[in-house]
């Protein structure tokens, strides 16, 4: 025991013996550094509006672009995270914060996320002048807004879900608040943090390909990355190089899996509060290199001092601070207040708005613009009305043989991650070839990337069904219409509707790329509020992009209220087979 | 022995001390709900004293008050004569369901108090081995809690708090989670670490609702009172350690507790004769057991009587059930109890001989006569035009009387059980209660 548990400065020199995993891991490592190091020199070149980004279809320099569309995805998700950390954090421990911070994240998710790229991009490049910064950085918001709120949400939760017994230990045992926010409540929130983490990176590919584009004021930048690429071969009507890029995002999204979720998720599994030791994951390859490779011990071993000098910090903070003797009055008196700063707030932003959509813009193009929305929803409704027709049966098939289901789930999550932005030029291409109508035939872009949400959560919904029902279905003799009707829809249910809701917000999000598709100097254009938004992006009248914008989040917004969360409430009580 | 003894006999400020503690939860009336009144509470050094009471009396919030987790209303308590606000050095806690952190190992679990004192690397090593060694873990110091079994995990959470070197150990029923034969064992295991003097321990309170427990451990058994939670009892155990379960004084203290939590006296008698109230804390008795139970009494070996420990034994059931069950029983008036026994009343003994359908029928009976809200609700049901009424109403009434969890529990309750009776259906998607059955 003593020599096992002895100064750790003793054990270190042992430890340091390379294995033979180092071989891998020591390349691996520095020639990360090296390209890391690389592409962020290339992101603050100078740049003067109007100056031409040569983008070249050449298969040569995909890798390169690939690197940076990659770079652009890792600032993001770290962004996310420490903005969701900092916000959730602050939403858990602050009554009063929570008050506001929640309903503006409630909103801020139904934002469509390009709008954000919109409004944003003047801001930044003002920030970074003479310099490619500027518009990178506003690409990187873009995909950091498509990642961030569900990361938070997933955080809020899981700090107000902290087990109270946990939460009494820890104060029994005199952690303090920096001590057990990195003890308790950070490993309780891992678990689903990380799965919300890698349900972001899947959404984001979609916005990372579509805000490396970007059009400001009637000129169009492109930053060098496989999102740009696309946009060229579109303008050349290049086939063969839409066929490149989506293999290059294919193997993006295969390093990206294999490098951080896989292992994260792996690991995570030790946080999980279970009871029992549940379903062992094989550990993945990379996981298994982290773990043996002595470099990484190394790292590790600094990982393990900068935790004690956290706890040495920790000290020097005071303990939990005790749910002090509350003076009541003060604190209704503080609760009005904060009540009338809210309701103030919100009343001259009413007004504010109001007042601008006035001089801008005028009552009736309002109208119409609601209109547009109205054209949008009844498309979101079909699309999925019609992808649960086709994916409901798929879906319970393969989850009836959980051997086929198992295999074939990575695959499915793979195509949920999958930018389908990237198969756009392909249907568009067909589209004018053939003369179809637009109004019609766009519509399908807008679910390609996101009905696999449902498929997805339909297997799993049937996989968790358990055996008895079907077995003691069978036994009574329940088949065709009844056995849909009494056992498989409503056991289901709970699944489908997470599926679906996933797939309604993603097609939201994605009618602003898809009413709207260019193959050549062709212009596809159907009626719809998200060709509206992207059609004033390209003029550049802020007004008109604020307006659709708002207009879209209202919908989304109501839409959500009385459907969804309906539908999520009514399965949570009812339908729920635990 | 009263309350007002308790006191009395007391000099000197002991380890922990509680003076006038009251807690108040917040309900729907100004007021709130009284969970404890005026406790006062002495540990001295030296000694084990255990707390009983049935569920709801209050006994696990008065521990969080010792311990600094909760605040009391009025009153307050008081570690060796300072004034308990925070959780303070000195005092450890045992939690009932563990509270393991589930991403450390056991060391690391145990490790945990010593890393916030501050205490350096190498002595928090140390000091966390030993205390693993003391309780028996060796071997497991680096498995994680999802890894052992329930008897394991409670031993770390002792080795976690007996590694802080506490004063005082406050136990919050360790061993309910666990299987008789795993707590006996535990059980044990921390009687002769007390008694061989191998912690630095000076006291321990323990909360516990297992009578047997209690008198195996304890050196004063304190008896908790419901509704307000007060302090009924103060039973010194006058026994050898170590304690062996079948000597006759072991046996008999064990029954003058069960007598005493069975039985109703002084406030709680008086509302006996006055009838119970519309916000009573109905007991949620399952009536499959109840019925079970009425069977078994009147049966051989019982014929109508049984001494309760010795019912609960052969009839498998724990202490906490048969309580409720006991309660149940005297409340509808198919049974009465007294001095540690149960005697089955014509009433139960009719209900037991009964087929399905008048049983039914007379549990109904007894219902509307003895639980006056089944009584208001069915009244409410009959008055109104469609013969129905949403739950929110009686909800909010209980409300005045309960805080909203344990109205909700007590509403469940009463829906079961008129349901079983045919006194009213209840439809949960509507929330509406009716007359009909559909």
């Amino acid at each position: 025991m003593a020599e096992r548990w002895g100064l750790p400065i003793v054990a270190w020199p042992s430890r340091l013996r390379p294995s033979m995993w180092d071989g891998i891991a020591l390349p691996l490592v520095f020639g990360g550094l090296i390209l890391l190091a690389w592409a962020s020199r290339q992101m603050s070149q100078p740049f003067h509006p109007g100056q031409p980004l040569p983008i070249s279809l050449d298969a040569r320099y995909l890798p390169e672009y690939a690197l940076r569309t990659v770079m652009r995805m890792a600032l993001a998700l770290a962004a996310s995270l420490v903005f969701s950390i900092t916000y959730a954090a602050a939403a858990a421990k602050s009554r009063r914060a929570e008050k506001l911070l929640i309903p503006m994240l409630d909103v801020l998710q139904s934002v469509p996320i390009l709008g954000f790229l919109s409004i944003t991009v003047t801001g930044f490049i003002a920030l970074f002048p003479g310099s490619l910064l500027g518009y990178e950085c506003a690409a990187i918001f873009a995909i950091f807004t498509s990642q961030a709120w569900n990361m938070t949400f997933s955080l809020y939760q899981s700090f107000i879900g902290v087990p109270h017994d946990l939460r009494e230990a820890a104060r029994m045992y005199h952690l303090s608040p920096w001590h057990s926010f990195w003890q308790l409540e950070m490993p309780f929130a891992l678990p689903q943090l990380v799965w919300n983490m890698m349900m972001s990176v899947s959404g984001g590919w979609f916005f990372v390909v579509a805000s490396e584009a970007i059009s400001v004021n009637g000129s169009t930048v492109l930053l060098p990355g496989i999102g740009s690429y696309i946009a060229v071969a579109i303008d050349h009507r290049d086939l063969q190089a839409v066929g490149y890029a989506i293999f290059a995002m294919l193997v993006l999204i295969l390093i990206y899996d294999q490098l951080l979720f896989r292992p994260l998720l792996a690991w995570v599994q030790r946080f999980k509060v279970e009871t029992i030791v549940g379903e062992e994951i094989e550990p993945p390859w990379f996981l298994v290199m982290v773990q043996r490779a002595r470099l990484f011990r190394g790292l590790a071993w600094l990982a393990a001092m900068a935790a004690r000098a956290s706890s040495r910090v920790s000290q020097a903070l005071p303990a939990l601070p005790y749910a002090a003797r509350r003076n009541r009055r003060l604190d209704r008196i503080l609760d009005i207040a904060w009540a009338a700063v809210l309701l103030g707030g919100a009343v001259a932003a009413l007004v504010e708005i109001v007042y601008f959509v006035r001089a801008e813009v005028g009552w009736t193009e309002v109208g119409h613009v609601f209109l547009l929305g109205a054209v949008t929803l009844l498309r979101v409704i079909v699309l999925i009305a019609l992808a649960a027709v086709v994916w409901v049966p798929v879906g319970v098939w393969i989850g009836l043989r959980p051997r086929l289901a198992r295999r074939i789930q990575p695959v499915i999550q793979f195509l949920a991650a999958f930018p389908a932005n990237l198969f756009f030029p392909i249907v568009v291409s067909l589209i004018v070839a053939y003369r179809l109508e637009p109004d019609i035939w766009l519509s399908p872009l807008m679910i390609l990337g996101t009905q696999w949400y449902i498929l997805f959560n339909v297997i799993a919904g049937t996989l968790a069904l358990p055996t008895d029902y079907l077995l003691v279905a069978g036994n009574l003799g329940i088949r065709n219409w009844l056995w849909w009707r009494r056992l498989i829809l409503p056991g289901i249910f709970p699944a489908f509707v997470t599926g679906a809701v996933t797939a309604s917000g993603g097609s939201w999000n994605a009618s602003i790329v898809s009413e709207i598709a260019r193959w050549g100097d062709t212009t596809l254009r159907a009626t719809g509020i998200g060709a509206y938004i992207a059609t004033e992006t390209e003029k550049g009248d802020f007004p008109r992009i604020a307006l659709g914008i708002t207009v879209l989040c209202l919908y989304v917004l109501v839409f959500n209220r009385l459907l969804w969360r309906r539908l999520y409430n009514l399965a949570e009580e009812r339908l729920r087979l635990d | 022995m009263p309350a007002e003894t308790t006191l009395a006999a007391d000099i000197g400020i002991g380890l922990v001390a509680a003076h006038q503690v009251c807690k108040t939860y917040a309900t729907g009336e100004a007021a709130g709900r009284l969970v404890l009144d005026r406790v006062d509470f002495i540990l001295r050094e030296g000694e084990i004293v255990a707390i009983l009471g049935k569920s709801g009396s209050g006994k696990s919030t008065f521990l969080r008050i010792l311990a600094g987790l909760t605040e009391p209303s009025q009153g307050y308590a008081s570690y060796r004569g300072r004034r308990i606000e925070n959780p303070v050095h000195g005092i450890a806690m045992v939690f009932q369901s563990f509270a393991l952190f589930p991403w450390l190992t056991v060391l690391g679990n145990v490790e945990l108090g010593l890393e916030a004192q501050g205490v350096p690397l190498s002595e928090r090593h140390h000091r966390a081995i030993a205390a693993i060694d003391l309780i028996g873990l060796d071997g497991f110091e680096s498995a994680y809690p999802k890894e052992l079994s329930g008897g394991m995990r409670q031993r770390v959470g002792f080795a976690r708090a007996l590694v802080v070197n506490p004063d005082v150990l406050l136990l919050d029923e360790p061993f309910s989670q666990l299987d008789v034969l795993t707590a006996e064992t535990l059980r044990g295991d921390i009687e002769d670490l007390w008694r061989d003097r191998r912690i630095p321990t000076k006291g321990i309170i323990l909360v516990s609702h297992n009578i047997e427990d209690a008198v195996f451990l304890a050196d004063r058994i304190i008896v908790f009172g419901s509704d307000p939670g007060c302090i009924r009892a103060d039973i010194p155990v006058p026994l050898p350690r170590p304690r062996d379960q079948a000597n006759p004084i072991f046996r008999s203290l064990v029954d003058q507790v069960y007598a005493l939590l069975t039985t109703v006296p002084g406030a709680e008698a008086k509302r006996r004769t006055e009838p119970i109230g519309i916000g009573y804390r109905l007991p949620d008795a399952s009536i499959q057991k109840l019925t079970g139970l009425l069977e078994a009494l009147t049966q051989p070996p019982y014929e109508g009587r049984a001494d309760l420990p010795k019912l609960a034994e052969s009839e498998h059931l724990s202490t906490d059930d048969l309580m409720v069950m006991v309660e149940t029983l005297q409340l509808l008036g198919f049974a009465q109890a007294g001095g540690g026994d149960i005697e089955i009343l014509p009433a139960g003994r009719a209900f037991a001989a009964a087929d399905l359908q008048h049983r039914k029928q007379m549990f109904a009976d007894h219902m509307r006569r003895a639980v006056p809200l089944a009584a208001h609700i069915r009244r409410v049901l009959d008055e109104r035009p469609g013969h129905s009424a949403p739950e929110g109403r009686f909800l909010a009434e209980l409300e005045d009387y309960l805080s909203e969890e344990e109205a909700r529990r007590v509403f469940e309750t009463v829906i079961n059980w008129g349901r079983y009776a045919e006194l009213f259906a209840y439809d949960i998607d509507s929330g509406v209660l009716s007359l009909e059955n559909p």
